[in-house]
């Protein structure tokens, strides 16, 4: 029902756009017909008219369409009643989207226990007046706004560059949204992250040891505040990085050397698609792998040499990732490799040196701080990984620097606290957001420092 | 003395090649073993045992609604009478768990589609549980001590029994293609998260193709260098690098509790995924622009072209291969993403298959991830078959991708 109103409103608008198309356009054609010299061709008149009277209209319904929950849950509030209030908020909540679901259908509000025949009468009433509202809006918007862009157009009239000015500006409007993603990354963790900060220090969050979310249920059982100290996920995360990354700088570096510097083109093209099928895999697939192959292979292993390993180990999780970050690695330091000037290589080679020396003494020191910068983007996607971590990291937080036992990440945390049903005021999943700013800067820090250092990498060589 | 060196060099070159070769021997190994441990795992999921068995309606009275019989009565009598000597009640409870629950249900949507069987005896094949079917498929180890497996002497006597007589045969599991989620794993199908998956995809597809080819376009041709621009270009570049987590969170956040949106419907998860996947496509589309060659834009401008007439009437053709190329590349990232859907609620347990943008529903990769956590021993084998199939449209997507640059890429 709510679609019907999107969609009564979106015709109005264009029915509207379309017409005052047709008239402006045709009455630059009169110019035409009249021989008088048309500055602009006719179509442009008329997408100037129906862009200046569709716009303004499209705006008001977007934000009608943003705000449309609140504006429904206002209207709503009043008419439920206080029997239902008395009953607490989870059926407030019922009632409320109730309403919301069936405030068009007259009949089912009447027939529902929640409201009496005269109150659904009236919520239904002032429902059919809003709407009629909305569309009366939306409809003299359009018409006015195109009256008024009608009376500027006249034979001299430059209507290509304004359909033009107004097209950019609606390209600028569209650039604007990955800032409008950033900034809504930024402040909705920060507002949740300030809130997890009223309730729990901020010390012990940073500098606490002990990590048990669980907030109890009852106010009087043991624990009951849960403990918040982050300090075990960042090691956890940590330790699994760092496997990762034992296993991907090496395997990686090495895959990309040999692609660039000693594979014939045929072997080449045989070889990459390995590479580039390894970075297509889902995460999750390798998430299952780790879980189920890899965990308990570790672990039987660990156990024939007499090691008491746990199934959700760090070394497993770990190795996955490691093998999933290896064409990032190689990808990235092949880029970079090829970006040393040719004149070095040529001239190491020409001095005698094997291609190992050339590219261990010449290409590599050449190439190290882009190498560097691939090898900290890797880490910030190991970091911020989740599902291989989700599925085959444990969820216990331990303090341990033992790649054999199982520890949780930052990231696993996350998920753990936000899937399933909560309220939004626990600390509990408030602390989710904290985790995810402390995520959010580890990266964005990583990914500048890489930046910096390629950008002045490559200053070097240009 | 040098000759010894140079004997020494080239071992070291040799070895130096050598490592190079192991790294990427180790990783095709690894490729190998992931996608043969799937294809090996999944096997059983592919086939079910059924049991055709003789289900008798003529005691049904016609008059009755079809939509009230009692259809699972129906289906354990008629299974009953193939053992007359079980007469014990809890035997014959043990009994009954050998057949799938479902086989009442299948029975009624026979019924519902066939009213003329409704009076007749007939022969109708039905579902296995999981733990029979693995028994039948030779997963269950007989020798173990019986309390260590999932079926005890009697039930494997039975199953034995039962197959002695021809009445089970192996079948393509249909199921598995054409169902949606379910908490039987020989009901369970990975249809409905596939819609969901496409739906989602969709979504991300609407929003995220157009105002990233735009936005591409504007930062490339329109935009005057200044801090506005630059700050953009910072961002874009950031995002890109950003863990996908954390639009999740932002979804949760901003989109959920902000503009309270329902939880778990692929419309958030479709907003979500395309701003994960708009930098991707912003940067890809703004390279393919940057290769068309500047001689066609400076010939459209010398012609007496308009800016805004040069990119959509020269640039952008030429460059549509590329920027297909690059959107699809990022769509098939987002197809294969879980993490920021398990925040935004698509983690749910839903049997239904979605239908539109605002039903429940989840997606491909997160029905491997529930899937993945189900204790079953037979949810395995289905999640191996999930992500073969994941896997094996990731490959077709790409592979469209692949074709479209071959065939319409020009060459300048």
């Amino acid at each position: 029902m709510i679609n019907t109103d999107l969609l009564i409103s979106l015709s109005l608008i264009i029915v509207s756009g379309l017409l005052s198309f047709s008239l402006a356009k045709g009455r630059a054609r009169l110019y035409l017909v009249n021989n008088e010299p048309l500055r602009s061709m006719p179509i442009y008149h008329g997408l100037y008219v129906s862009l200046w009277g569709m716009l303004p209209s499209l705006f008001l319904l977007f934000l009608f369409l943003l705000f449309k929950s609140n504006i429904l849950s206002a209207l709503v509030i009043p008419y439920i009643s206080d029997t239902t209030r008395e009953l607490g908020s989870d059926e407030i909540i019922y009632v409320k989207n109730f309403l919301i679901n069936n405030i068009s259908n007259l009949k089912t509000l009447i027939d529902s226990e929640f409201l009496t025949i005269d109150k659904a009468k009236s919520l239904s009433d002032k429902y059919s007046f809003g709407r009629i509202i909305l569309f009366s809006l939306i409809f003299i918007l359009s018409v006015i706004s195109s009256i008024a862009s009608f009376k500027s157009l006249s034979v001299r009239f430059d209507a290509r560059r304004k359909v033009e000015n107004i097209f950019q500006f609606i390209f600028f409007l569209f650039s604007t949204m990955a800032v409008l993603t950033t900034m809504g990354i930024i402040f909705s963790l920060i507002f949740e992250t300030l809130r997890f900060f009223s309730q729990v220090s901020f010390f012990e969050f940073v500098f606490g040891t002990h990590w048990s979310p669980q907030t109890a249920i009852r106010e009087d059982q043991v624990g009951s505040s849960g403990s918040f100290g982050a300090i075990p996920l960042f090691t956890g995360t940590l330790l699994i990085t760092s496997v990762a990354m034992l296993i991907a700088a090496p395997l990686g570096l090495y895959s990309a050397i040999f692609l660039s510097q000693y594979a014939k083109p045929r072997t080449r093209d045989l070889l990459k698609p390995i590479l580039e099928i390894l970075a297509g895999i889902p995460t999750v697939v390798y998430g299952f792998f780790a879980a189920l192959t890899v965990g308990p292979f570790v672990r039987s292993c660990g156990e024939y040499l007499g090691l008491t390993v746990a199934t959700e180990s760090a070394l497993a999780a770990g190795a996955v990732m490691g093998v999933m970050i290896i064409p990032y690695v190689s990808s990235l330091s092949d880029d970079v490799m090829s970006a040393v000037p040719v004149s070095l290589r040529d001239g190491s080679l020409a001095l005698g040196a094997t291609k190992a020396e050339t590219v261990s003494k010449v290409i590599f020191p050449a190439a190290l701080p882009g190498i560097v910068s691939a090898l900290l983007l890797a880490v910030s996607r190991a970091i911020g990984e989740t599902m291989i971590v989700v599925m085959a990291a444990g969820l216990a937080a331990n303090l341990t620097a033992n790649p054999l036992s199982a520890v949780t990440t930052v990231t696993v945390q996350i998920v753990t606290l936000l899937v399933g049903d909560q309220e939004f005021d626990s600390p509990k999943t408030l602390a989710a957001f904290a985790l995810g700013l402390m995520l959010f800067v580890i990266t964005l820090i990583l990914n500048i420092f890489a930046m910096i250092i390629v950008r002045k990498y490559r200053e070097r060589y240009e | 003395m040098s000759s010894n060196n140079f004997k020494k060099r080239h071992r070291a070159e040799k070895r130096f090649k050598a490592y190079g070769l192991i790294s990427l021997v180790t990783a095709a190994i690894m490729l190998i073993v992931i996608i043969g441990s799937m294809i090996y795992k999944s096997i059983p999921a592919f086939t079910n045992y059924t049991l055709d068995l003789e289900v008798n309606m003529v005691s049904q009275s016609l008059d009755t609604d079809i939509e009230e019989i009692n259809y699972r009565g129906i289906v354990r009598d008629s299974f009953f009478s193939l053992f007359p000597e079980v007469q014990d009640r809890s035997e014959k409870r043990k009994l009954s768990k050998l057949i799938s629950s479902s086989a009442g249900y299948s029975l009624r949507d026979f019924i519902i589609e066939n009213p003329t069987y409704g009076n007749k005896k007939f022969y109708f094949s039905v579902l296995f549980t999981d733990d029979s079917d693995l028994f039948y498929k030779g997963y269950v180890d007989v020798y173990l001590p019986e309390d260590e497996r999932r079926l005890d002497n009697q039930e494997i006597f039975w199953l034995t029994k039962l197959q002695s007589r021809g009445r089970v045969e192996s079948k393509i599991s249909r199921n598995l293609f054409l169902n949606g989620d379910s908490r039987e794993p020989e009901v369970a199908g990975f249809y409905g998260a596939t819609i969901g998956s496409l739906i989602t995809i969709f979504v991300t597809l609407v929003l995220s193709f157009p105002i990233g080819v735009i936005t591409a376009i504007y930062l490339e041709n329109f935009a005057i260098k200044n801090r506005i621009t630059d700050f953009i270009e910072v961002n874009i570049n950031n995002l890109a690098a950003v863990p996908s987590i954390i639009f999740g969170l932002l979804g949760l956040a901003v989109f959920i509790n902000f503009f309270g949106m329902p939880r778990s419907v692929p419309l958030v998860g479709g907003l979500v995924l395309s701003l994960m996947t708009l930098p991707t496509i912003i940067i890809t589309t703004r390279s393919s622009l940057q290769s068309v060659p500047p001689s066609i834009r400076e010939a459209a401008l010398a012609m007496g072209a308009s800016e805004m007439q040069v990119v959509f009437q020269h640039l952008l053709p030429a460059a549509l291969p590329g920027i297909f190329t690059g959107a699809i590349i990022g769509l098939a990232r987002a197809f294969g993403e879980s993490a920021p859907l398990l925040l935004i609620g698509m983690v749910a347990f839903i049997v239904d298959i979605p239908a539109s943008i605002n039903d429940p529903a989840t997606a491909l990769p997160v029905q491997i991830y529930l899937w993945a956590d189900s204790p079953e021993r037979a949810f395995v084998a289905k999640t191996s078959a999930a992500t073969l199939i994941l896997i094996g449209l990731l490959i077709v997507i790409n592979l469209v991708a692949v074709i479209l640059r071959k065939r319409y890429e020009v060459k300048w």
